[in-house]
């Protein structure tokens, strides 16, 4: 016993260094699982009340830049809405349908990165908001992320561009689906695997692929990007699909948040 | 005494703020950053306790964990040059180090650079081996580590000679 304790004295801080790495490892293997990372994340009052400080003066600089993108995205919406009044007194539109399946609420990204392998955002909205994890964020060009961690006032997102984000996306011209992965090159590419071998008879450069809305995160026909390029994966069996994202993900500001109001119904259904 | 901890606790906060609010943000050529709170661990005194050292080590790269959702791999990477800075700190300054006569303000400037490069390297490749997990991409690990300590190094060389004139 005697011994034990010695042994403890005299190697104390090298048993200190052990605790504490094995702690650090041990969070780092949390943060590379999907939704593991529990107690180090910026969605919390200090970090998160930090960065929306800040970003209250930086989101100065880029204000033209960003009011162009939301001056382009009212212009969208403005002719949709008058294309609609057009086509009402023909066909009967019900708007009001669309907007109670999915919700929409509007964020401000605080905080972004993407130059690591794992990248993530943090928004200025929180629990109080009723944002959930699991809910899809899209900008006015396309999708963002999903929503990972949410605290009262802040939530983390996992961006696209990050090793561990799956998402179900699809070709618009054809229903033929794969995942959207990324593979930490470049913020510019992402990459669509799965996409079956039959449907590279009229896959071209340019090609827009949306999601597919089969996950009951997005709604079906989100925008994701254009077919850079594509080939055949090692089995020959799969396309891998390099995407540009049509969001330039290292200047976005406004997000919209949206919430699928029957993903309840779905989850419970699937898991009956 | 009093001085030195005050001294510390400012070092501490302002580096995690210069690190997370204006570092992080440079992103040169894509992704090249500094890693510019380490000096914390570089400039730590060197008669200490040395489990506190570790510690606060540990905390510091922790709390740049939490900023940038990176889990634990500044918290690991920076305790680790901590616990191998006395190694470090004989190769690069020798006989002056062993007799405890020695002040960071007072040595020549070669044995200290030779100091920071040594622990930068350290931490940037034990950083980017964590952050990017995988043996496939090594070469990513390598091309990373050697741009960042780059980058790292000239700012940590260039805040040590502006802020030393000072304390003289």
């Amino acid at each position: 016993m005697q011994q034990i304790i010695n042994f403890i004295i005299r190697n104390k801080t090298f048993l200190l260094f052990l605790l504490l790495f094995s702690l650090s490892i041990l969070f780092t293997i949390q943060s590379h699982s999907y939704h593991k990372s529990k107690f180090i994340n910026s969605a919390n009052f200090l970090t998160g009340g930090i960065y929306n400080s800040i970003n209250n003066i930086s989101s100065y600089f880029n204000l033209k830049s960003q009011n162009q993108l939301l001056a382009e995205e009212n212009k969208k919406l403005r002719t949709l809405l008058y294309d609609s009044e057009k086509a009402a007194d023909s066909v009967y539109l019900d708007s009001s349908k669309y907007g109670s399946l999915y919700k929409f609420t509007t964020a401000n990204i605080i905080k972004s990165s993407y130059s690591l392998s794992d990248n993530l955002l943090t928004l200025n909205k929180g629990r109080n908001d009723s944002i959930k994890q699991d809910f899809g964020v899209v900008s006015s060009k396309g999708i963002i992320g999903i929503i990972d961690k949410t605290s009262d006032n802040y939530a983390t997102v996992i961006s696209v561009l990050n090793t561990t984000s799956q998402i179900s996306a699809q070709l618009k011209k054809t229903n033929h689906f794969g995942t959207l992965k990324w593979d930490s090159n470049s913020p510019e590419l992402v990459q669509l695997i799965d996409i079956p071998k039959i449907a590279g008879t009229n896959l071209k450069k340019g090609d827009t692929i949306i999601t597919s809305g089969r996950s009951s995160i997005f709604p079906k026909g989100i925008l994701i990007g254009a077919v850079e390029d594509f080939q055949l994966d090692t089995a020959e069996n799969y396309y891998e699909i390099n995407v540009k994202l049509f969001n330039d993900m290292t200047n976005i500001e406004h997000v919209y948040i949206i919430e699928n109001r029957d993903k309840p119904e779905i989850t419970n259904l699937s898991n009956e | 005494m009093n001085n030195v901890i005050s001294i510390n606790i400012m070092r501490f906060i302002v580096l995690v703020l210069a690190q997370v609010l204006i570092c992080n943000h440079i992103n040169f050529l894509g992704y090249i950053n500094p890693y510019i709170y380490i000096l914390f661990v570089i400039l730590y005194p060197l008669k200490n306790n040395r489990m506190l050292f570790i510690f606060l080590s540990f905390l510091i790269g922790l709390t740049i964990d939490m900023f940038l959702d990176s889990g634990g791999i500044n918290a690991a990477s920076s305790l680790c040059i901590a616990y191998a800075r006395p190694v470090i700190l004989k190769f690069s300054f020798g006989m002056q180090y062993e007799h405890q006569t020695m002040k960071f303000n007072a040595v020549e400037f070669g044995s200290k650079f030779t100091y920071i490069v040594l622990m930068t390297a350290l931490h940037h490749l034990i950083l980017f081996s964590l952050e990017i997990f995988s043996i496939s991409r090594i070469l990513l690990v390598f091309q990373k580590t050697l741009f960042s300590s780059i980058f790292t190094i000239i700012l940590c060389v260039l805040i040590t000679i502006i802020f030393s004139r000072e304390s003289k």
